[in-house]
């Protein structure tokens, strides 16, 4: 798994690519932490490289957005997600809980 | 029928989930079916770390491939703790964010992405069973 992140003036963009897993799922939660350890909880995390989700994965984004969407402080978006990736967050029943754009521009225009 | 010994390790999992695909696409399965037992392989692995063994380095995982015309299976076999699949309540999928449990997501997605799941304890073994139908 490889970690990006750029800073944008109204919210946060997170470029993960490859796997995660119960060995990289930690990595991405120290990633957030940071962004919301500094008091920004507007996060897009692009996709679009992402080849796989485990449910270690899920909890990690699960966590965030919980985290994000107290107080009314901001909220976890996604971009560029594949059909694969879409079929685990379907089965895991995540779809309601989170947007779901075609591409970093219009999630991070969301914002 | 290959048998590969990982060490019970997070970071074998992308060791095993190669294995495995390389196994699955030998076999004739789609692309998509190999997605479903790469994830319900990730899950089982995952869940005999750290439920079974207790972490990591405690234990190996022996991961064996078989498959004919009709169907693919993969064997998890451990000496962690047993598995009691009962003990496991499914988790509420339609909970509101706020009551969405951190845990108990795992098992339940294994079972989704294989077509029969079957956990068996011999002589201090655990021996999971994974079967994917072909066509």
């Amino acid at each position: 798994m490889e970690i990006h992140n750029v800073e944008y003036k109204h919210c946060d963009l997170i470029e993960v690519s490859g796997r995660i897993d119960s060995s990289t799922a930690p990595e991405l939660a120290e990633a957030i932490k940071k962004i919301m350890d500094a008091g920004r909880f507007k996060i897009v995390i692009d996709m679009s490289k992402l080849e796989f989700i485990s449910s270690a994965g899920l909890r990690v984004l699960i966590a965030t957005q919980k985290n994000c969407r107290r107080y009314n402080r901001g909220e976890l978006v996604f971009a560029g997600i594949s059909k694969y990736i879409m079929d685990v967050f379907e089965l895991a029943g995540f779809t309601p809980l989170f947007k779901f754009f075609d591409d970093v521009v219009a999630a991070v225009g969301y914002f | 029928m290959p048998t590969i010994i990982f060490p019970g390790y997070y970071s074998s999992l992308e060791k095993i989930a190669d294995f495995v695909k390389k196994e699955a696409q030998e076999s004739g399965l789609s692309r998509a079916q190999i997605f479903a037992v790469e994830n319900a392989v990730d899950e089982a692995c995952s869940n005999i770390i750290e439920h079974a063994y207790g972490g990591e380095g405690i234990g190996d995982i022996h991961c064996t491939a078989i498959w004919d015309q009709k169907e693919f299976t993969i064997i998890l076999e451990d000496h962690g703790r047993s598995f009691d699949p009962e003990k496991v309540p499914d988790p509420d999928l339609k909970a509101p964010l706020r009551d969405r449990k951190p845990h108990g997501l795992g098992y339940y997605m294994m079972r989704q992405w294989m077509d029969e799941v079957k956990f068996d304890f011999h002589d201090n073994r655990n021996r999971l069973t994974l079967v994917k139908f072909k066509g």
